[in-house]
């Protein structure tokens, strides 16, 4: 059984009175442990995609299981649990919290758990080791470099050990290198840790680290 | 309280508007607070006064005196068990607006019948052998750094005003609760020597039973109706409470200033919430990415406008109190000191937060209910 079922999932916007399908029927399944490349030109539904897998929007019909929970049947309270129990997101713009520290900022999702204040920064460090900024954990993030921050990010969508990694367009906003550093972390993450990704992106090169590649276009979605 | 540093972050993070918001709040508060504590005072003075000690004052008003031959009369009126009297002084020491009551007394009565003033032995009798002795509020010691034993020199702004009065502070008294600690005593005998002054300001009688009030009363008042001095007699507690009420009805007054003070802590706090939550609301929609939930959001930004008013609460109170304390605000020695309470203080910076957690309620509400995709758009 896959970690993620999507089935006969659609979504369609409304604008006034005009409907705009964004897909239809969309069929996928991702096995744990996968490292799997979602491509698609801009507008085709890719980060919708990746929104309705998160449970931060819903699908207009269709279902959505991750380890077995049907997300797209849960209550905002209960979707929000989840994603702090379930899913690591990672955006293209970090998305940090200016006024925190590296090490504050990953430390937020731990502040959903019960976890002491000693139990929580074990995990922060560690997370900060795995993406190679623990001497820049009392840095804000005004303070990093982008691909810095972006680690940083990655750092915060790890440290509850999510069952799913989400990232939108990780490298958008980085250059070559920092693009490469990141895309070898992530890497790092699926081989050595074992973890479930679904990468979106326009970038070819950072496809191809990905094990699978889909596309999606004109809301039809092919491997 | 794992969440308070995310709460003090916010807080800080637009210092100059955090700041300007609390400072507003603290000046709305400081009105509120200076205002009501001059009623919580005026309703204490209506308390203040033993009911077994009666003032007759000069029917007119209390600054036109009563002839000395008065108190032989009065001594004998049935139910009266002692008289002595006073007279206002008005002293003034060095600067004019260093204001302080300060009584000529007949100092053979008057002790004896205000157990408010507890002074040491050795002490009273000083005062009672001297012509010129003072007796002291340990307060207004304080206020002065006079010491005992100390020559001091008072202008009058009644009595010789261009003359110097020389005193000798002898005694110094403690006051019971509610009594002033800042009141300033010396001789009758020398008020006359100076000024030769020879009518009291008014008389204090004690009862024998305070149920004889009225009676006696009505005595005093109906015996001198008809003379060039006709008397007004009450209990101290009606006199006091009569002062009280020349400051006039302070409770509308603080009812309407604590209305204008609602509407300005609660239109000040809103204004600031909302335009935090607007420019935050990227950062709230990655909150919820990460799991928190709308009911944590609503909590944590209403516990941020309940944080910013409380502090501009706090200040507010703690200004007013400064007020009362710096100045020694009182009224005139008659009454006890001005001073914000306990339960004053508590009801400011309690409205201050409840008015904060309403004027939270919007933009906590607009947080919970974010849409978190639809934003996300928008910030890429």
């Amino acid at each position: 059984m896959a970690l993620l079922e999507i089935r006969s999932l659609s979504k369609v916007y409304q604008r006034d009175s005009q409907a705009i399908p964004v897909f239809e029927d969309i069929d996928l399944d991702i096995d744990t442990g996968e490292f799997l490349v979602l491509m698609g030109p801009s507008g085709s539904g890719k980060t919708t995609l990746l929104n309705l897998i998160a449970g931060l929007d819903e699908p207009t019909t269709g279902t959505i299981t991750v380890g077995g929970e049907e997300v797209t049947a849960m209550s905002r309270r209960q979707l929000a649990a989840w994603r702090s129990d379930h899913v690591g997101f990672i955006f293209q713009l970090y998305n940090l919290l200016p006024v925190l520290t590296a090490y504050q900022n990953v430390e937020l999702p731990l502040l959903l758990t019960h976890l002491s204040k000693k139990e929580r920064r074990e995990h922060v460090m560690t997370a900060l080791e795995v993406v190679g900024l623990s001497d820049r954990a009392d840095h804000f993030p005004r303070q990093l470099s982008g691909g810095q921050e972006q680690r940083v990010a990655i750092g915060r969508a790890i440290v509850s050990d999510p069952t799913l990694i989400l990232a939108d367009e990780p490298t958008g906003d980085l250059d070559a290198k920092s693009a490469d550093e990141i895309l070898t972390l992530m890497q790092r993450l699926n081989r050595e840790f074992s973890k479930t990704i679904l990468l979106v992106t326009h970038d070819q090169r950072a496809a191809e680290r990905g094990e699978a590649i889909m596309h999606l276009d004109k809301g039809v979605l092919t491997r | 309280m794992k969440y308070a540093r995310l709460i003090w972050v916010n807080l800080t993070r637009n210092k100059r508007r955090t700041i300007l918001t609390a400072l507003s709040v603290a000046a709305a508060l400081f009105l509120f607070v200076a205002l009501r504590s001059v009623n919580t005072t005026l309703d204490d003075a209506r308390q203040v006064g033993s009911e077994s000690r009666m003032m007759v004052r000069n029917a007119i008003s209390v600054v036109f005196p009563l002839p000395e031959a008065y108190h032989s009369w009065i001594s004998t009126v049935p139910g009266v068990r002692r008289v002595t009297w006073g007279n206002w002084f008005h002293g003034i020491y060095q600067d004019r607006r260093d204001f302080f009551p300060s009584f000529a007394v007949d100092v053979d009565g008057y002790f004896d019948i205000y157990p408010e003033m507890v002074v040491p032995e050795d002490q009273e009798q000083a005062f009672r052998r001297e012509r010129t002795a003072a007796l002291v509020g340990t307060g207004l010691m304080e206020r002065f750094g006079w010491r005992l034993g100390q020559t001091i020199s008072l202008t009058s702004l009644i009595y010789s005003p261009d003359q110097a009065w020389p005193f000798t502070i002898r005694a110094v008294y403690t006051p019971l609760p509610g009594w002033t600690d800042e009141a300033f005593y010396f001789h009758y005998d020398y008020l006359y020597e100076m000024s030769e002054w020879t009518q009291p300001g008014w008389y204090i009688l004690e009862l024998e039973d305070p149920s004889l009030a009225a009676t006696i009363a009505a005595t005093i008042d109906e015996h001198y109706e008809n003379s060039r001095y006709a008397t007004r007699t009450e209990t101290e507690r009606a006199y006091l409470a009569g002062i009280a009420s020349m400051y006039g009805n302070v409770g509308l007054l603080i009812n309407a200033v604590g209305i204008a003070v609602f509407f300005a802590i609660l239109l000040v706090a809103a204004n600031t919430m909302m335009m935090a939550a607007r420019e935050r609301a990227s950062e709230v929609a990655v909150l919820k990415t990460l799991g928190f939930s709308d009911r944590l959001l609503f909590g944590l930004v209403l516990a941020e406008a309940a944080a910013i008013t409380a502090i501009g609460g706090l200040l507010g109170v703690v200004g007013a109190k400064l007020l009362f304390e710096g100045t020694g605000f009182q009224g005139m020695g008659l009454l006890p000191g001005f001073e914000v309470k306990l339960r004053t203080a508590t009801l400011g910076v309690s409205i201050a937060i409840v008015l904060g957690l309403i004027s939270g309620l919007l933009p906590a509400w607009q947080a919970a209910r974010l849409p978190v995709a639809r934003t996300l758009r928008r910030v890429a």
